[in-house]
Protein backbone atom coordinates (compact mmCIF):
# COMPACT_ATOMS: atom_id res chain seq x y z
CA UNK A 1 0.00 0.00 0.00
CA UNK A 2 1.56 3.36 -1.13
CA UNK A 3 0.08 5.29 2.17
CA UNK A 4 -0.56 2.80 4.50
CA UNK A 5 -2.12 4.40 7.47
CA UNK A 6 -0.28 3.09 11.14
CA UNK A 7 0.70 4.30 14.36
CA UNK A 8 4.00 4.80 12.92
CA UNK A 9 2.74 6.98 9.90
CA UNK A 10 1.33 8.55 12.41
CA UNK A 11 4.02 9.49 14.08
CA UNK A 12 6.44 10.07 11.11
CA UNK A 13 3.14 12.94 10.11
CA UNK A 14 4.07 14.33 12.98
CA UNK A 15 7.07 15.19 12.52
CA UNK A 16 6.47 17.42 9.64
CA UNK A 17 3.06 18.96 11.33
CA UNK A 18 0.68 16.88 9.52
CA UNK A 19 1.10 18.41 6.32
CA UNK A 20 2.75 15.74 4.06
CA UNK A 21 0.08 13.37 4.37
CA UNK A 22 -0.37 11.99 0.42
CA UNK A 23 -3.77 12.84 -1.00
CA UNK A 24 -6.14 9.80 -0.17
CA UNK A 25 -7.43 9.87 -3.74
CA UNK A 26 -6.72 11.37 -7.12
CA UNK A 27 -8.93 13.76 -9.22
CA UNK A 28 -8.78 12.65 -12.97
CA UNK A 29 -10.19 13.61 -16.31
CA UNK A 30 -12.44 11.20 -17.88
CA UNK A 31 -10.49 8.42 -20.43
CA UNK A 32 -12.75 8.37 -23.42
CA UNK A 33 -13.16 4.47 -22.55
CA UNK A 34 -13.28 2.28 -20.00
CA UNK A 35 -13.99 -1.68 -19.35
CA UNK A 36 -17.05 -0.51 -17.20
CA UNK A 37 -18.51 2.73 -15.64
CA UNK A 38 -20.17 2.63 -12.09
CA UNK A 39 -22.63 5.48 -11.80
CA UNK A 40 -23.48 7.20 -8.53
CA UNK A 41 -20.01 7.97 -6.39
CA UNK A 42 -21.56 6.88 -2.54
CA UNK A 43 -20.92 3.95 -0.63
CA UNK A 44 -22.66 1.62 -2.70
CA UNK A 45 -20.94 2.80 -6.16
CA UNK A 46 -17.64 2.69 -4.36
CA UNK A 47 -17.79 -0.12 -2.93
CA UNK A 48 -18.66 -1.63 -6.24
CA UNK A 49 -16.25 -0.55 -7.92
CA UNK A 50 -13.88 -1.67 -4.89
CA UNK A 51 -14.73 -4.92 -5.45
CA UNK A 52 -14.62 -5.06 -9.30
CA UNK A 53 -11.23 -4.25 -8.88
CA UNK A 54 -10.36 -6.20 -5.95
CA UNK A 55 -12.13 -9.66 -6.89
CA UNK A 56 -12.35 -9.47 -10.52
CA UNK A 57 -9.25 -7.74 -11.68
CA UNK A 58 -10.92 -4.78 -13.42
CA UNK A 59 -8.88 -2.23 -12.92
CA UNK A 60 -10.07 0.70 -16.21
CA UNK A 61 -12.79 1.30 -14.28
CA UNK A 62 -14.60 4.52 -13.36
CA UNK A 63 -16.99 5.57 -10.64
CA UNK A 64 -19.25 8.96 -12.60
CA UNK A 65 -20.65 11.18 -9.42
CA UNK A 66 -22.66 14.39 -10.01
CA UNK A 67 -21.95 16.04 -7.04
CA UNK A 68 -18.82 14.92 -4.53
CA UNK A 69 -18.95 11.34 -2.99
CA UNK A 70 -20.65 10.11 -0.49
CA UNK A 71 -22.51 13.78 -0.58
CA UNK A 72 -26.38 11.76 -1.64
CA UNK A 73 -27.91 9.10 1.08
CA UNK A 74 -24.16 7.52 1.99
CA UNK A 75 -23.53 11.34 4.17
CA UNK A 76 -27.17 11.52 5.04
CA UNK A 77 -28.42 8.24 6.44
CA UNK A 78 -28.72 7.23 10.22
CA UNK A 79 -25.97 4.85 9.93
CA UNK A 80 -27.42 2.20 11.32
CA UNK A 81 -25.91 -1.71 10.80
CA UNK A 82 -28.11 -4.35 11.08
CA UNK A 83 -28.94 -8.04 9.76
CA UNK A 84 -32.03 -9.45 11.43
CA UNK A 85 -34.34 -9.36 8.28
CA UNK A 86 -37.31 -11.79 8.23
CA UNK A 87 -36.77 -13.68 4.89
CA UNK A 88 -34.51 -16.42 4.12
CA UNK A 89 -33.02 -13.95 0.91
CA UNK A 90 -32.61 -10.85 3.00
CA UNK A 91 -31.18 -12.56 6.18
CA UNK A 92 -29.08 -14.00 4.25
CA UNK A 93 -28.03 -10.80 1.98
CA UNK A 94 -27.89 -8.61 5.04
CA UNK A 95 -25.92 -10.95 6.96
CA UNK A 96 -23.20 -11.33 4.11
CA UNK A 97 -22.67 -7.12 4.52
CA UNK A 98 -22.54 -7.37 8.16
CA UNK A 99 -19.71 -10.17 7.93
CA UNK A 100 -17.59 -7.80 5.70
CA UNK A 101 -18.09 -5.16 7.93
CA UNK A 102 -16.62 -6.74 11.04
CA UNK A 103 -13.59 -7.00 9.18
CA UNK A 104 -13.58 -3.89 7.25
CA UNK A 105 -11.42 -1.21 8.62
CA UNK A 106 -8.33 -3.62 8.53
CA UNK A 107 -9.48 -4.64 4.97
CA UNK A 108 -9.52 -1.04 3.93
CA UNK A 109 -7.13 0.36 6.03
CA UNK A 110 -9.19 3.08 7.12
CA UNK A 111 -10.99 3.30 10.82
CA UNK A 112 -14.77 3.42 9.36
CA UNK A 113 -15.50 3.41 13.26
CA UNK A 114 -17.77 0.26 13.53
CA UNK A 115 -19.71 -0.63 16.76
CA UNK A 116 -21.25 -3.45 17.61
CA UNK A 117 -23.26 -1.64 20.10
CA UNK A 118 -26.82 -3.62 19.39
CA UNK A 119 -29.83 -2.93 17.74
CA UNK A 120 -32.95 -3.03 19.99
CA UNK A 121 -36.33 -3.59 18.04
CA UNK A 122 -39.21 -2.38 20.59
CA UNK A 123 -42.99 -4.14 20.62
CA UNK A 124 -45.81 -1.63 21.24
CA UNK A 125 -49.08 -4.27 20.76
CA UNK A 126 -49.62 -8.16 21.07
CA UNK A 127 -48.85 -7.89 17.19
CA UNK A 128 -45.90 -6.67 17.91
CA UNK A 129 -44.77 -9.01 19.88
CA UNK A 130 -45.91 -12.09 17.84
CA UNK A 131 -44.30 -10.79 15.30
CA UNK A 132 -40.91 -9.62 16.86
CA UNK A 133 -40.83 -13.09 18.38
CA UNK A 134 -41.53 -15.37 14.86
CA UNK A 135 -38.63 -12.87 13.76
CA UNK A 136 -36.54 -13.68 16.36
CA UNK A 137 -37.21 -17.69 15.61
CA UNK A 138 -36.42 -17.21 11.74
CA UNK A 139 -33.21 -14.79 12.19
CA UNK A 140 -31.79 -17.97 14.64
CA UNK A 141 -32.68 -20.40 11.89
CA UNK A 142 -30.66 -18.53 9.45
CA UNK A 143 -27.76 -18.31 12.08
CA UNK A 144 -28.42 -14.53 12.73
CA UNK A 145 -27.96 -13.91 16.64
CA UNK A 146 -31.21 -12.47 17.83
CA UNK A 147 -32.72 -12.68 21.22
CA UNK A 148 -36.32 -11.86 22.86
CA UNK A 149 -36.32 -9.43 25.58
CA UNK A 150 -39.06 -8.83 27.84
CA UNK A 151 -40.32 -5.16 29.38
CA UNK A 152 -38.05 -5.32 32.40
CA UNK A 153 -34.88 -6.99 30.36
CA UNK A 154 -34.98 -3.57 27.76
CA UNK A 155 -35.36 -1.55 30.75
CA UNK A 156 -32.12 -3.05 32.21
CA UNK A 157 -30.35 -2.89 28.16
CA UNK A 158 -31.48 0.62 28.02
CA UNK A 159 -32.42 2.18 31.44
CA UNK A 160 -33.69 5.43 29.83
CA UNK A 161 -36.55 3.91 27.95
CA UNK A 162 -40.15 5.16 30.04
CA UNK A 163 -41.32 1.52 30.40
CA UNK A 164 -44.27 2.30 32.53
CA UNK A 165 -47.18 0.32 31.20
CA UNK A 166 -49.64 3.70 31.14
CA UNK A 167 -48.10 5.32 28.12
CA UNK A 168 -49.90 5.43 24.59
CA UNK A 169 -47.70 2.40 23.34
CA UNK A 170 -46.09 0.74 26.49
CA UNK A 171 -43.12 -1.37 25.85
CA UNK A 172 -44.09 -5.29 25.92
CA UNK A 173 -40.63 -6.07 25.13
CA UNK A 174 -38.17 -6.07 22.47
CA UNK A 175 -35.78 -7.79 20.30
CA UNK A 176 -31.60 -7.39 20.65
CA UNK A 177 -29.16 -7.99 17.79
CA UNK A 178 -25.75 -7.83 19.47
CA UNK A 179 -23.63 -7.73 16.36
CA UNK A 180 -25.41 -5.09 15.28
CA UNK A 181 -24.35 -1.23 15.19
CA UNK A 182 -23.51 1.83 13.18
CA UNK A 183 -20.46 3.02 11.67
CA UNK A 184 -18.89 6.49 10.38
CA UNK A 185 -21.15 6.86 7.48
CA UNK A 186 -18.40 9.39 5.64
CA UNK A 187 -15.43 7.26 6.49
CA UNK A 188 -16.78 4.07 4.45
CA UNK A 189 -17.39 6.31 1.01
CA UNK A 190 -14.15 7.43 1.97
CA UNK A 191 -11.97 4.40 2.72
CA UNK A 192 -13.62 2.83 -0.47
CA UNK A 193 -12.78 5.88 -2.88
CA UNK A 194 -9.29 5.13 -1.24
CA UNK A 195 -9.17 1.82 -1.94
CA UNK A 196 -10.57 1.73 -5.56
CA UNK A 197 -8.28 4.71 -6.20
CA UNK A 198 -5.11 2.57 -5.21
CA UNK A 199 -5.95 -0.11 -7.69
CA UNK A 200 -6.53 2.29 -10.35
CA UNK A 201 -9.70 3.21 -10.32
CA UNK A 202 -11.23 6.72 -11.61
CA UNK A 203 -12.92 8.17 -9.12
CA UNK A 204 -14.56 11.53 -11.15
CA UNK A 205 -16.45 14.30 -9.34
CA UNK A 206 -19.01 16.84 -11.03
CA UNK A 207 -19.64 14.62 -13.37
CA UNK A 208 -23.53 14.38 -14.44
CA UNK A 209 -24.70 11.49 -16.43
CA UNK A 210 -26.79 12.84 -18.97
CA UNK A 211 -27.88 10.01 -20.82
CA UNK A 212 -26.83 6.41 -22.08
CA UNK A 213 -25.90 5.66 -24.99
CA UNK A 214 -27.70 2.12 -26.33
CA UNK A 215 -26.98 0.28 -30.02
CA UNK A 216 -30.39 -1.53 -30.37
CA UNK A 217 -30.23 -4.10 -26.78
CA UNK A 218 -26.75 -3.42 -26.03
CA UNK A 219 -25.12 -0.06 -24.46
CA UNK A 220 -22.25 1.59 -26.09
CA UNK A 221 -21.35 4.63 -23.84
CA UNK A 222 -22.37 7.59 -21.72
CA UNK A 223 -23.22 11.25 -22.18
CA UNK A 224 -21.80 13.38 -19.34
CA UNK A 225 -21.37 16.35 -18.52
CA UNK A 226 -17.32 16.40 -19.34
CA UNK A 227 -18.46 14.55 -22.24
CA UNK A 228 -18.83 11.28 -24.14
CA UNK A 229 -17.69 7.80 -22.27
CA UNK A 230 -17.21 5.08 -24.29
CA UNK A 231 -18.23 1.66 -22.32
CA UNK A 232 -19.66 -2.00 -22.61
CA UNK A 233 -20.98 -2.26 -18.98
CA UNK A 234 -22.73 0.62 -16.82
CA UNK A 235 -23.73 -0.30 -13.19
CA UNK A 236 -25.83 2.18 -11.99
CA UNK A 237 -26.55 3.15 -8.31
CA UNK A 238 -27.99 6.13 -8.06
CA UNK A 239 -30.30 5.71 -5.26
CA UNK A 240 -33.41 8.04 -5.35
CA UNK A 241 -32.52 9.12 -9.09
CA UNK A 242 -32.24 5.44 -10.09
CA UNK A 243 -35.74 6.42 -12.33
CA UNK A 244 -34.02 9.19 -14.07
CA UNK A 245 -31.08 7.20 -15.06
CA UNK A 246 -33.56 4.13 -16.36
CA UNK A 247 -35.99 6.59 -18.30
CA UNK A 248 -32.53 7.78 -20.39
CA UNK A 249 -31.92 4.37 -20.91
CA UNK A 250 -35.82 3.76 -22.00
CA UNK A 251 -36.30 1.94 -18.88
CA UNK A 252 -38.79 1.90 -16.24
CA UNK A 253 -38.04 0.67 -13.22
CA UNK A 254 -40.72 -0.73 -10.10
CA UNK A 255 -39.77 2.46 -7.68
CA UNK A 256 -41.02 5.69 -6.29
CA UNK A 257 -38.43 8.38 -4.78
CA UNK A 258 -39.61 9.84 -1.87
CA UNK A 259 -38.25 12.66 0.84
CA UNK A 260 -36.53 10.49 4.06
CA UNK A 261 -35.78 12.61 6.93
CA UNK A 262 -33.52 12.76 9.99
CA UNK A 263 -32.24 14.86 12.58
CA UNK A 264 -29.41 15.21 15.04
CA UNK A 265 -29.58 17.32 18.52
CA UNK A 266 -27.34 19.29 20.64
CA UNK A 267 -24.36 17.24 21.88
CA UNK A 268 -24.62 15.70 25.25
CA UNK A 269 -22.67 13.32 27.27
CA UNK A 270 -23.14 9.60 26.70
CA UNK A 271 -26.74 8.59 27.42
CA UNK A 272 -27.43 5.98 25.05
CA UNK A 273 -25.11 3.26 24.43
CA UNK A 274 -27.35 1.45 21.98
CA UNK A 275 -29.53 2.30 19.23
CA UNK A 276 -33.15 1.64 19.94
CA UNK A 277 -35.60 1.30 17.05
CA UNK A 278 -39.69 0.90 17.21
CA UNK A 279 -42.09 0.26 14.87
CA UNK A 280 -45.19 0.92 15.83
CA UNK A 281 -44.17 4.71 16.54
CA UNK A 282 -41.85 4.92 13.78
CA UNK A 283 -39.12 6.55 16.20
CA UNK A 284 -35.32 5.41 16.12
CA UNK A 285 -32.38 6.73 17.87
CA UNK A 286 -28.70 6.27 18.49
CA UNK A 287 -25.96 8.53 19.55
CA UNK A 288 -22.88 9.94 17.72
CA UNK A 289 -19.59 9.86 19.15
CA UNK A 290 -19.49 13.30 18.99
CA UNK A 291 -22.20 13.15 21.61
CA UNK A 292 -25.61 13.71 19.56
CA UNK A 293 -28.85 11.99 18.78
CA UNK A 294 -28.93 10.56 16.12
CA UNK A 295 -32.81 10.33 15.02
CA UNK A 296 -34.56 8.59 12.27
CA UNK A 297 -37.86 10.22 10.86
CA UNK A 298 -40.17 8.41 8.18
CA UNK A 299 -40.70 9.26 4.43
CA UNK A 300 -42.54 11.62 2.72
CA UNK A 301 -45.67 10.00 1.49
CA UNK A 302 -45.28 11.69 -2.24
CA UNK A 303 -42.73 11.19 -4.43
CA UNK A 304 -40.48 14.26 -4.66
CA UNK A 305 -36.99 15.19 -5.28
CA UNK A 306 -36.79 17.60 -3.20
CA UNK A 307 -34.07 16.69 -0.73
CA UNK A 308 -35.99 18.32 2.38
CA UNK A 309 -39.15 16.57 3.95
CA UNK A 310 -42.16 17.40 5.75
CA UNK A 311 -42.37 19.14 9.00
CA UNK A 312 -45.00 17.39 10.38
CA UNK A 313 -43.04 13.95 9.50
CA UNK A 314 -40.16 15.23 12.28
CA UNK A 315 -43.39 16.42 14.24
CA UNK A 316 -44.95 12.68 14.26
CA UNK A 317 -41.35 11.13 14.92
CA UNK A 318 -40.51 13.53 17.69
CA UNK A 319 -43.41 12.98 19.80
CA UNK A 320 -42.77 9.35 19.30
CA UNK A 321 -39.18 9.82 20.97
CA UNK A 322 -40.54 11.98 24.04
CA UNK A 323 -43.38 9.90 25.32
CA UNK A 324 -40.56 6.89 25.03
CA UNK A 325 -37.43 8.75 26.22
CA UNK A 326 -39.13 11.77 28.77
CA UNK A 327 -35.43 12.36 29.71
CA UNK A 328 -34.94 13.91 26.40
CA UNK A 329 -37.90 16.61 26.75
CA UNK A 330 -35.78 19.98 26.78
CA UNK A 331 -32.97 18.51 24.25
CA UNK A 332 -32.76 20.74 21.17
CA UNK A 333 -32.26 19.76 17.33
CA UNK A 334 -29.54 21.28 16.11
CA UNK A 335 -30.00 19.99 12.10
CA UNK A 336 -32.29 18.97 10.03
CA UNK A 337 -32.20 17.07 6.32
CA UNK A 338 -33.44 14.78 3.74
CA UNK A 339 -32.38 12.22 1.43
CA UNK A 340 -34.05 10.57 -1.58
CA UNK A 341 -35.20 7.15 -1.14
CA UNK A 342 -35.94 4.98 -3.63
CA UNK A 343 -38.38 2.88 -3.00
CA UNK A 344 -39.52 -0.61 -4.23
CA UNK A 345 -43.19 -1.72 -3.78
CA UNK A 346 -42.09 -5.08 -1.81
CA UNK A 347 -39.40 -2.99 0.09
CA UNK A 348 -36.40 -5.20 -1.09
CA UNK A 349 -33.69 -3.71 -3.26
CA UNK A 350 -33.25 -4.61 -6.68
CA UNK A 351 -29.51 -5.91 -7.87
CA UNK A 352 -29.89 -7.22 -11.11
CA UNK A 353 -29.16 -7.12 -15.05
CA UNK A 354 -31.48 -5.83 -17.64
CA UNK A 355 -32.69 -6.50 -21.12
CA UNK A 356 -30.18 -4.11 -22.32
CA UNK A 357 -27.30 -5.85 -22.62
CA UNK A 358 -24.47 -4.47 -20.43
CA UNK A 359 -26.73 -2.74 -18.33
CA UNK A 360 -26.90 -3.55 -14.54
CA UNK A 361 -28.98 -2.15 -11.57
CA UNK A 362 -28.73 -1.91 -7.92
CA UNK A 363 -31.03 0.01 -6.76
CA UNK A 364 -34.38 0.27 -4.51
CA UNK A 365 -32.59 0.05 -1.68
CA UNK A 366 -35.44 2.01 0.02
CA UNK A 367 -35.43 3.62 3.35
CA UNK A 368 -32.05 1.24 4.47
CA UNK A 369 -29.20 0.71 1.93
CA UNK A 370 -26.32 2.16 4.47
CA UNK A 371 -26.62 -1.15 6.58
CA UNK A 372 -25.94 -3.30 3.29
CA UNK A 373 -22.85 -1.33 1.93
CA UNK A 374 -19.79 -3.68 1.45
CA UNK A 375 -22.22 -6.57 0.91
CA UNK A 376 -24.00 -4.70 -1.82
CA UNK A 377 -21.14 -3.62 -3.72
CA UNK A 378 -19.32 -7.03 -3.16
CA UNK A 379 -22.46 -8.78 -5.10
CA UNK A 380 -23.31 -6.13 -7.42
CA UNK A 381 -19.69 -5.98 -8.78
CA UNK A 382 -19.90 -10.05 -9.12
CA UNK A 383 -23.41 -9.26 -11.03
CA UNK A 384 -21.81 -7.24 -13.44
CA UNK A 385 -17.84 -9.23 -14.02
CA UNK A 386 -19.63 -12.10 -14.53
CA UNK A 387 -23.07 -11.38 -16.19
CA UNK A 388 -25.17 -13.20 -13.97
CA UNK A 389 -25.98 -12.81 -10.06
CA UNK A 390 -24.34 -14.59 -7.10
CA UNK A 391 -26.23 -16.61 -5.51
CA UNK A 392 -27.34 -14.30 -2.76
CA UNK A 393 -28.48 -11.58 -4.54
CA UNK A 394 -30.17 -13.98 -7.22
CA UNK A 395 -33.64 -13.31 -5.81
CA UNK A 396 -32.92 -9.84 -5.81
CA UNK A 397 -33.79 -9.56 -9.53
CA UNK A 398 -35.79 -7.17 -11.90
CA UNK A 399 -37.92 -9.59 -13.36
CA UNK A 400 -39.51 -10.78 -9.70
CA UNK A 401 -42.26 -8.27 -10.41
CA UNK A 402 -43.16 -10.36 -13.49
CA UNK A 403 -42.54 -13.27 -11.95
CA UNK A 404 -44.53 -12.52 -8.86
CA UNK A 405 -41.37 -13.42 -6.75
CA UNK A 406 -41.49 -10.55 -4.36
CA UNK A 407 -39.06 -11.02 -1.34
CA UNK A 408 -41.89 -9.04 0.95
CA UNK A 409 -39.91 -7.03 3.46
CA UNK A 410 -42.44 -4.67 3.76
CA UNK A 411 -43.26 -4.48 8.05
CA UNK A 412 -41.43 -7.71 8.30
CA UNK A 413 -37.67 -6.31 8.49
CA UNK A 414 -38.31 -4.79 11.94
CA UNK A 415 -39.15 -1.14 11.20
CA UNK A 416 -42.15 0.49 9.36
CA UNK A 417 -41.18 1.57 5.96
CA UNK B 1 -44.74 20.37 2.33
CA UNK B 2 -46.74 22.42 0.86
CA UNK B 3 -50.37 23.82 -0.22
CA UNK B 4 -52.95 21.91 -1.69
CA UNK B 5 -55.71 24.02 -3.69
CA UNK B 6 -58.37 21.12 -3.37
CA UNK B 7 -61.19 21.56 -6.02
CA UNK B 8 -64.07 21.02 -3.06
CA UNK B 9 -63.24 22.65 -0.11
CA UNK B 10 -60.02 25.23 -1.76
CA UNK B 11 -56.43 25.36 -0.22
CA UNK B 12 -55.30 23.11 2.83
CA UNK B 13 -52.22 22.02 4.01
CA UNK B 14 -50.61 18.88 2.28
CA UNK B 15 -50.84 17.04 5.68
CA UNK B 16 -54.40 16.66 5.52
CA UNK B 17 -54.12 14.91 1.81
CA UNK B 18 -53.03 11.73 0.79
CA UNK B 19 -51.09 10.74 -2.59
CA UNK B 20 -52.45 8.25 -4.89
CA UNK B 21 -49.74 7.78 -7.08
CA UNK B 22 -48.95 8.61 -10.51
CA UNK B 23 -52.32 9.42 -12.58
CA UNK B 24 -53.71 8.08 -15.67
CA UNK B 25 -52.68 4.86 -15.60
CA UNK B 26 -55.84 2.84 -16.71
CA UNK B 27 -57.08 -0.38 -15.15
CA UNK B 28 -56.86 -3.06 -17.71
CA UNK B 29 -60.07 -3.42 -19.38
CA UNK B 30 -60.11 -7.09 -19.58
CA UNK B 31 -57.81 -8.96 -16.61
CA UNK B 32 -57.80 -12.57 -17.63
CA UNK B 33 -56.05 -11.61 -21.18
CA UNK B 34 -52.98 -9.97 -19.84
CA UNK B 35 -49.77 -11.67 -20.12
CA UNK B 36 -47.57 -11.22 -16.83
CA UNK B 37 -45.47 -8.48 -18.41
CA UNK B 38 -48.52 -6.44 -18.55
CA UNK B 39 -49.44 -7.36 -15.17
CA UNK B 40 -45.87 -6.24 -13.75
CA UNK B 41 -46.29 -2.69 -16.18
CA UNK B 42 -49.84 -2.08 -14.42
CA UNK B 43 -49.19 -3.01 -11.05
CA UNK B 44 -45.35 -2.31 -10.44
CA UNK B 45 -43.52 0.11 -13.28
CA UNK B 46 -43.68 3.86 -12.59
CA UNK B 47 -42.31 6.67 -14.52
CA UNK B 48 -41.22 8.32 -11.29
CA UNK B 49 -40.32 11.53 -12.85
CA UNK B 50 -37.90 14.38 -11.59
CA UNK B 51 -39.77 17.16 -12.74
CA UNK B 52 -43.63 17.53 -14.04
CA UNK B 53 -45.43 14.64 -13.03
CA UNK B 54 -49.53 13.88 -12.88
CA UNK B 55 -50.47 12.19 -10.13
CA UNK B 56 -53.87 11.66 -8.18
CA UNK B 57 -54.67 12.43 -4.44
CA UNK B 58 -57.37 12.49 -2.10
CA UNK B 59 -58.41 15.00 0.54
CA UNK B 60 -58.29 11.87 3.60
CA UNK B 61 -58.76 14.64 6.47
CA UNK B 62 -61.14 16.80 4.27
CA UNK B 63 -64.05 16.15 1.90
CA UNK B 64 -62.40 12.52 1.03
CA UNK B 65 -62.57 13.43 -2.84
CA UNK B 66 -60.59 11.85 -5.30
CA UNK B 67 -58.84 14.57 -8.01
CA UNK B 68 -55.87 14.89 -10.11
CA UNK B 69 -52.35 17.35 -9.46
CA UNK B 70 -49.66 18.37 -11.58
CA UNK B 71 -47.32 18.85 -9.85
CA UNK B 72 -43.02 19.36 -10.15
CA UNK B 73 -41.67 16.68 -8.19
CA UNK B 74 -37.92 18.53 -8.47
CA UNK B 75 -39.27 21.88 -6.64
CA UNK B 76 -42.67 20.48 -4.94
CA UNK B 77 -44.24 23.76 -7.46
CA UNK B 78 -48.22 22.61 -7.88
CA UNK B 79 -49.10 23.46 -11.43
CA UNK B 80 -52.15 22.50 -11.89
CA UNK B 81 -55.45 20.89 -9.63
CA UNK B 82 -58.23 19.01 -11.95
CA UNK B 83 -60.69 16.97 -11.05
CA UNK B 84 -61.13 13.32 -11.44
CA UNK B 85 -62.74 12.55 -15.17
CA UNK B 86 -61.72 15.90 -16.62
CA UNK B 87 -58.90 15.89 -19.29
CA UNK B 88 -55.65 16.76 -17.84
CA UNK B 89 -54.05 20.41 -18.54
CA UNK B 90 -51.43 19.94 -21.38
CA UNK B 91 -48.28 21.91 -20.48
Amino acid sequence: MKNKYSIFSLIKNAFSQHENWKQAWGDPEPKREYEAIIIGGGGHGLATAYYLAKKHNMRNIAVLEKGWIGGGNTGRNTTIIRSNYLWDASAGLYDHALKIWENLSQELNYNIMFSQRGVMNLAHNLQDVRDLKRRTHANRLNGIDAVWLNTDQVKEFCPIINTSPDIRYPVLGGTLQRRAGTARHDAVAWGYARGADEMGVDIIQNCEVKGIKRNGDKVEGVETSKGFIKTKKIGVVAAGHSSVIANMAGLKLPLESKPLQALVSEPVKPIIDTVVMSNAVHAYVSQSDKGELVIGAGTDAYVSYTQRGSHDVVEGTLKAILELYPIFSRMKMLRQWGGIVDICPDASPIISKTNIKGLYFNCGWGTGGFKATPGSGDLFAHTIANDEPHKLNAAFNLNRFVSGDLVDEHGAAAVAH
Amino acid sequence: MFLINCPYCGERDQSEFSCGGEAHIVRPKQPTELSDDQWAEYLFMRKNIKGVQFERWNHAHGCRKWFNMVRDTSNDKIHAVYKMGEKPPVE
